[in-house]
């Protein structure tokens, strides 16, 4: 029982944390910011060649041979970066779908009543048909609404990423939270001397640690349950922990300029996807009465 | 990461696990709360027990890995809780081993182990609870004693203690954190008086103590004069760093049951109680995973639990009272009923949020020690 990350997944971290602060810095960020709607090609293509895609692939197809493990330590960095695009849906399709696993196929998938990045996609697994567009809350993510809920269970996996970007959304915002409370003075001294703000930031603190605890584990177990109950601490982490965020940072945070707004909304985003809390409670309530 | 245990590991709990199932039907009746003087004997005939198999030193001669295993496999067999022998194991026993001469942890700790004596902790006074080092109880040197005035109050098992890790002032001139020591004081030395308090609870858990002009040797004293602060940070890592773990296993068994409960009582099927069941569900596991997450951090830095005792600490006594809350609702009327089952639990987690240090506290010492943020006033 060493539950801890090994130096391989350490080397993995911080190698995928310098790729995207390199290719999708906060430059990148909110340039893409500016032109909604547009997939950043290129990018899909260096994350490709990263590996984002066809990580767990055996090495003999040409993948990296990684675990859940390594997937999820992928995938909280993206959501630290607030990395856009059908991350997930093209990981699961690496290989179904011819190009995914190397970035050059863009796939999406009918998640529920939603779509996500259905006009940038190559290939949309599921029944799109009847999809319109809505006016996404989050301008990184492109959403089209189908009349129904038209996907079956949702796999395991897409769950456990989602989970895993909801957790980096969850640790990113509390070091923005604590950033912010070190530098920011009011009453001739850092705001983060105040009990008040001290206090925000030490729950923002816990929720993601709590979190990261479930979700590495689940990783490790595979275990549907642990998953299950893993996303629901990884969206609570994200969502509050954002908002709370948003919180220490007063006006500033109201404001389009300040990142806040961007990830409090991408986790609204996720907390929806893979049958959003309903199914993990679902199944969670039935491994407690089994 | 890696949640699988070694070959030895799991020999060790393969071997506990034998062990309590042939020594726990054995176990005589578990006493009344309310008698103390049955409880401290159950409680240090358990200690006795696990000393003769050989189990005695596990909550601190062991790896944290194994000290884990030990709690959760004590736990799941529904083995005695250390009740009385709290103080001596998780904290004075753990520190004295650490900080003591040759002399005062043989003279002390064979008797914790083999479950002869009982010790309290005497931190907090009237005035000095979350502010600690503001305590104000003296203690003067007339020769090679120090003689003691003042009072303790919230001394969990007082009334049954022959020990109490005692914090003094030594030098009251000091700047407040400096001038205090880390004593050992007999309960029954002449001058000691000892007043129980009924807790909300119902029955006395803890007790005002009062010090009149008590003698006790220097060589009592653990740890240099006035340098008593740092030795309690010692204790205080020990007591939020795995004590809880053995009471999540805990918690997943009432939380199991509960949900067994609710189906019989056809209250499973409301959304409302049936979700909030399964978000403390989540919320165990998880703390669970914390608990092994911190312990493995711990195993890494040479077995002392870290600042992650305290986000823990945090969580889990707020999950403790959602636990027996919801427990009220899964009951209906019957949560009222002193003699129902998680009643009395739900009145004794109200305490977790305040013993060993409040969540207030806590927060800001995640604060400023985990994050770096600025002292705040
Ligand atoms: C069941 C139980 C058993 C205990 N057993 C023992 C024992 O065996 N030995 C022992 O020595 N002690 C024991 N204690 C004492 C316990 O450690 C103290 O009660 C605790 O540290 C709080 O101190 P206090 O009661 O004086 O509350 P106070 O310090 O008066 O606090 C009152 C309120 O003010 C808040 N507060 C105080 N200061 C601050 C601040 N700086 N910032 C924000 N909020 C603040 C607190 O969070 C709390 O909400 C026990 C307590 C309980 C409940």
């Amino acid at each position: 029982m060493r539950f801890r990350l090994d130096d391989d997944q350490l080397a993995l971290r911080a190698g995928v944390r310098e790729l995207l602060g390199r290719c999708f810095g906060r430059e990148r960020l909110r340039a893409a910011v500016d032109a909604p709607g547009r997939l950043d090609r290129a990018l899909w293509r260096t994350l490709g060649a990263a590996g984002f895609f066809s990580l767990r692939l055996p090495e003999a197809d040409g993948g990296a041979g990684g675990g859940l493990p390594e997937a999820v330590l992928v995938f909280e960095e993206a959501g630290r970066a607030l990395l856009p695009g059908p991350l997930v849906a093209t990981h699961l399709a690496a290989d179904a779908v011819p190009g995914a696993a190397h970035g050059e196929t863009v796939v999406t998938a009918v998640d529920g009543e939603l779509v996500e990045w259905l006009d940038a996609a190559d290939t949309v697994r599921g029944d799109a048909r009847d999809a319109v567009p809505l006016r996404s809350v989050d301008p990184l993510t492109p959403l089209h609404r189908l009349p129904e809920s038209r996907s079956p269970a949702p796999d395991p996996v897409a769950v456990l990423l989602t989970a895993a970007e909801q957790l980096g959304t969850a640790g990113r915002v509390c070091e923005l939270a604590v950033g912010y409370a070190r530098t920011r003075e009011q009453f001739g001294r850092p705001i983060g001397a105040f009990q008040a703000v001290q206090h925000l930031c030490a729950e923002l603190l816990v929720r993601a640690e709590t979190a990261r605890a479930a979700v590495y584990a689940a990783a490790v177990t595979a275990d549907p349950a642990d998953i299950a109950a893993a996303r629901l601490l990884a969206d609570e982490a994200a969502v509050r922990g954002a908002r709370d965020c948003l919180q220490v940072h007063g006006g500033m945070g109201f404001t389009w300029e300040a990142d806040v707004h961007l990830h409090l909304k991408r986790a609204w985003v996720r907390a929806r996807r893979a049958g959003g809390s309903a199914w993990s409670e679902e199944r969670l309530a039935a491994a407690l009465a089994d | 990461m890696d949640l699988s245990y070694t070959p030895q590991e799991e020999e060790f709990r393969a071997r506990l696990r034998a062990w309590l199932a042939t020594a726990l039907p054995g176990l005589p009746a578990k006493p009344p709360p309310d008698d103390w003087p049955a409880r401290r004997a159950y409680d240090l005939g358990w200690q006795r027990m696990l000393y003769d198999a050989g189990y005695a030193g596990v909550h601190w001669d062991s790896s944290p890995v194994l000290r884990l295993i030990f709690l959760e496999e004590t736990e799941r067999a529904g083995a005695p809780y250390v009740g009385a022998n709290f103080v001596g194991l998780l904290h004075a026993g753990p520190t004295i081993a650490a900080e003591g001469t040759a002399g005062q942890r043989a003279r002390w700790l064979p008797p914790i182990l083999r479950g002869e004596q009982v010790w309290c902790q005497g931190f907090s006074e009237p005035g000095a609870g979350s502010d600690l080092a503001s305590l104000r109880t003296r203690a003067w040197r007339d020769g090679d004693c120090y003689v003691v005035t003042g009072s303790k109050i919230w001394t969990s098992h007082a009334e049954v203690a022959d020990w109490c890790e005692l914090l003094v002032r030594t030098d009251p001139d000091a700047p407040r954190h400096r001038g205090i020591s880390w004593l050992a004081l007999p309960m029954d030395a002449e001058g000691v008086t000892v007043r129980p308090l009924r807790t909300l609870a119902g029955p006395a858990e803890f007790a005002e103590v009062f010090l009149d002009e008590v003698r006790v040797p220097v060589a009592h004293r653990v740890g240099e004069e006035n340098d008593g602060w740092r030795v309690t940070q010692v204790t205080l890592s020990f007591e939020r760093g795995t004590a809880f773990a053995g009471e999540v296993v805990a918690c997943r068994r009432v939380l199991a049951a509960l949900a067994r409960a609710a189906r019989e009582n056809g209250r499973w099927d409301d959304p409302v109680l049936r979700r909030a069941l399964v978000r403390l569900e989540a919320e165990f596991r998880a703390l669970w995973r914390l608990v092994q997450w911190n312990v493995s951090e711990a195993e890494a830095s040479g077995g002392v639990p870290g600042a992650g005792g305290s986000v823990f600490k945090l969580r889990y006594s707020h999950a403790r009272q959602e636990l027996y809350d919801t427990a009220a609702d899964v009951l209906g009327a019957d949560a009222l009923d002193l003699d129902r089952p998680w009643v009395p639990d739900r009145l004794s987690a109200l305490a977790y949020t305040i013993a060993a240090g409040t969540s207030q506290i806590q927060r800001s010492i995640v604060a400023e020690r985990i994050l770096g943020l600025p002292r705040g006033r």
